[in-house]
């Protein structure tokens, strides 16, 4: 396997997650963003790059405006997942 | 896709938008707005409405930008023609509540002009009524009017509303007025009357957050809707995004060019303990709690056992019902307050120590399956919704992973190690502008600063604060910014000044040095935890100026950027620096503590004196700070005053 000379990733590393597959290139998630943590690539109609993740706000916007039903989601980080427990079984589940 | 992946198949990319540094584009406008938040948007609806040619600075997208821009839950302090209770008694709450540290100015328009507002915002789309009926026979609506009420069931000044409709009618409503609404540009500096401080203010000029073109606007009037200052004690991104409870794009870059225009400030040495803002915990209002958003949720513990609430006066209240009804006597519940007079019920006060004794249980949980069909929407959904961060990130987030509000019991962190709400925090993991009350532009009657031409609306108010406010204040003064546009020439602005402030913000382009913002923002913090936190006296203070003065000298010209938007988060960082000397001015100004501004003077520890239960006023003349006081209720006469501005 192939290995890269890379530095660390910022964390959270994935505020957003974009399906390529499914998203238009659009970049309408790039311009709503009001930190302007994504860039647009060159190629028309390709996903955006998230480029500086660790400045995400966590509000929401990219993906309330994208037009591509499950084209981006949210991706809160791991520090911050919160659990739930049904009240009934007391089964636990989690974000 | 991220960053390394495209690293990986395309090699590092070129900066996607042209880069124009030093480029210059002129405008020129009747009144400027800075800021499109939401007194911006108010600001500038206003200000056109009334005839003026407007044009709106804004360093996101206005579309949805600024605290408010996502959403609101509840739009409080609001008398109405349907309730008994009058814009004085609402000041009185304000001024009772915070010692008299109140900006009873900003806080009497709105409370007069909070309902007129709220019907504006609806004729421009904004939901405001269950018009689908689907609160239909709760206890918390008028059946006539379809209003939702929150808090305090029966004196119904706070609105529950659809907030999160706001800010695209306010955006729709700019257009249609014509308003010319510039995205991405980062205001840097005001341009005042010959390039002098402490003139008249004749323009601005702005930085394009990703072209790094440099913009110089012209204007009879300006506005000031920034908000204000943030990340002050603590900042980190990699806790959990970046750390800051407003936007993270707003620092005070307000407040910063506003001080080195001459601008008066006051209430700046006001900083509160808080875990907001640390890192270290929630986002609000995304767990189980009962607080705010989530009033007046039911809260059990782990084995089931519903946590009592009670009265002002430490009794339980055994009927849910009472949890949003008054006790007897009391005039009304406030959105918040510990003041015995306005306190809403909580929970029990010695639920820590029940705890310790084993009598609950932890983790306690929210209970919304256990609540009524009415209450359980009303949180869930409609608050946890519509609160600034809680649509997509929370209520839709958690429903796809699988919790259903019917059945299940949201975790709370009380007490646990990442309580957002009530947990110990580090004493000096303080915040000044992320919550509450904060220090501000020190304005009179017309909204206006001591600088002519220079107005300020919302947050960047001093003890300013609150949807409803900034709605207000920002349509307040833009109808005084638009008059005073209309009697004065526009000036030209001086090019010294201008070149002085070309230099000052491409600064750090071509640097070698390896300090990039984030870990200079980050040192700053440690300098204001270990120089301005609980513990504070002259020494401490004088060191803490000294460690900016040399940061400025030896570290700030070697900051390094790759781009333009690396270059906006750099100048966002030397303004957190402004700041930070403002705070530390003005710490060192009140030589006395205040229980009310959660500040403590080691060297002056008598809470509260009465010779220093006043507001001090500071401005800043090219490095010369000059100092005033005025009493804390200097608006004097509230009702005749504010008449005789309206008429
Ligand atoms: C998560 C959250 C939830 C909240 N919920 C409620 C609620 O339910 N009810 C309530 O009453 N209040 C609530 N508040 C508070 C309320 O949102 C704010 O008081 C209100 O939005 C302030 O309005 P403003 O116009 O002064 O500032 P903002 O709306 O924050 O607007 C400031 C604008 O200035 C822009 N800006 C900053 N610097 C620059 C620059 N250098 N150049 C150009 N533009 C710049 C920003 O991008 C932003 O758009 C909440 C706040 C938050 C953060
Ligand atoms: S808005 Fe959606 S479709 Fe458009 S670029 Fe973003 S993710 Fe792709
Ligand atoms: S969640 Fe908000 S801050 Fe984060 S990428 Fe989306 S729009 Fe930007």
């Amino acid at each position: 396997m192939k290995s890269f000379a890379l530095p660390n990733n910022t964390s959270p590393a994935s505020p957003v997650i974009i399906d390529a597959d499914i998203c238009n290139g659009c970049n309408k998630c790039v311009n709503i963003c009001q930190v302007d943590l994504m860039i647009p690539v060159r190629k028309k109609g390709a996903a955006p790059i998230i480029l500086y993740p660790e400045e995400c706000w966590y509000c929401g916007c990219c993906v309330e405006i994208c037009p591509e039903t499950g084209a981006i989601k949210l991706n809160p980080p791991l520090i911050q997942r919160v659990r739930w427990k049904r009240k009934k079984t007391g089964e636990h589940f989690r974000v | 896709m991220d960053w390394k992946t495209s690293v990986k198949s395309n090699g590092i990319m070129e900066w996607p938008y042209p880069v124009r540094y030093h480029d210059e584009i002129e405008l020129e406008t009747d009144v400027l707005v800075l800021g499109g938040g939401i007194a911006g948007c108010f600001a500038a609806i206003a200000a056109a409405k009334a005839g003026s040619r407007v044009i709106v600075l804004e360093k996101g997208a206005a579309l949805r930008s600024g605290s408010g821009g996502t959403g609101c839950d509840h739009w409080i302090n609001t008398p109405h023609p349907d309730s008994s209770i009058t814009a004085e008694e609402i000041l009185d709450w304000e001024v009772k509540f915070s010692g008299g540290y109140c900006n009873g100015i900003s806080r009497y328009i709105a409370a007069r002009e909070s309902y007129e507002t709220l019907l504006e915002l609806e004729a421009m789309g904004g939901k405001i009524r269950d018009t689908s009926d689907e609160f239909e026979g709760a206890a918390f609506r008028d059946e006539k009017s379809k209003f939702l009420f929150a808090y305090d069931y029966e004196n119904r000044i706070h609105f529950r509303v659809w907030g999160s409709t706001f800010k695209p009618a306010l955006y729709k409503a700019c257009r249609e007025l014509k308003v010319n609404i510039k995205d991405r540009l980062m205001v840097t500096a005001l341009l005042t009357a010959n390039g002098m401080a402490g003139e008249r203010v004749i323009g601005a000029m702005a930085l394009h957050t990703r072209t790094g073109a440099f913009y110089i606007i012209k204007a009879g009037a300006v506005i000031n809707c920034l908000s204000r200052h943030q990340r002050n004690w603590a900042f980190s991104t990699e806790l959990r995004g970046i750390s800051s409870f407003r936007p993270p794009q707003i620092v005070g870059d307000g407040h910063a060019m506003a001080w080195r225009a001459g601008a008066e400030f006051t209430m700046m040495e006001k900083s509160v303990l808080t875990s907001f803002g640390s890192g270290n915990v929630l986002p609000p209002y995304s767990h189980g709690n009962c607080l705010n958003t989530w009033f007046p949720c039911s809260m059990i513990d782990a084995k089931g056992s519903e946590i009592p609430y009670q009265n002002r006066d430490n009794m339980i209240i055994p009927d849910p019902a009472d949890r949003t009804r008054p006790a007897p006597g009391q005039k009304f519940l406030g959105e918040r307050t510990t003041d015995y007079e306005y306190k809403r019920p909580e929970l029990i006060g010695n639920l820590k120590e029940k705890i310790e004794q084993g009598e609950y249980t932890l983790p306690l949980y929210a209970d919304l399956p256990g609540m009524s069909e009415m209450d359980r929407k009303a949180i869930w959904g409609l608050m946890v919704g519509e609160e600034g961060k809680t649509g997509i990130p929370v209520r839709d987030l958690y429903q796809i992973a699988g919790f259903d509000p019917e059945m299940d019991l949201l975790q709370s962190y009380m007490f646990l190690g990442s309580d957002p709400m009530r947990g110990s925090v580090r004493p000096q993991e303080r915040t000044g502008g992320e919550i509450g009350d904060a220090g501000g532009l020190f304005v009179d009657w017309e909204l206006k600063t001591n600088l002519e031409g220079f107005y300020a609306a919302g947050d960047a108010l001093f003890a300013g604060n609150y949807f409803y406010h900034a709605a207000t204040t920002g349509r307040y003064a833009g109808k005084n910014a638009a008059r005073f546009a209309a009697k004065v020439n526009k000036f030209s602005p001086n090019r010294e000044q201008i070149k002085k402030e070309k230099t000052r913000i491409y600064l750090p382009l071509g640097k070698k040095g390896r300090m990039e913002w984030k870990e200079l923002n980050m040192a700053m913090c440690r300098i204001m935890q270990d120089y301005c936190s609980e513990y504070k006296n002259e020494e401490l203070l004088n060191i803490g100026l000294a460690w900016f003065d040399d940061i400025e000298k030896n570290e700030l010209s070697h900051v390094s950027v790759d781009n333009p938007h690396q270059l906006v988060r750099t100048l966002e960082v030397f303004n957190v620096l402004t700041c930070n000397r403002m705070i530390l001015q003005a710490s060192l100004a009140r030589k006395a503590s205040s229980k009310y501004l959660h500040f403590h003077r080691l060297d002056y520890p008598e809470l509260d004196p009465e010779q220093w239960r006043k507001w001090i006023v500071l401005k800043n003349l090219d490095g010369t700070i000059e100092q005033s006081a005025k009493p804390l209720n200097f608006w004097q006469s509230l009702v005749d005053i504010y008449e005789s501005h309206r008429s």
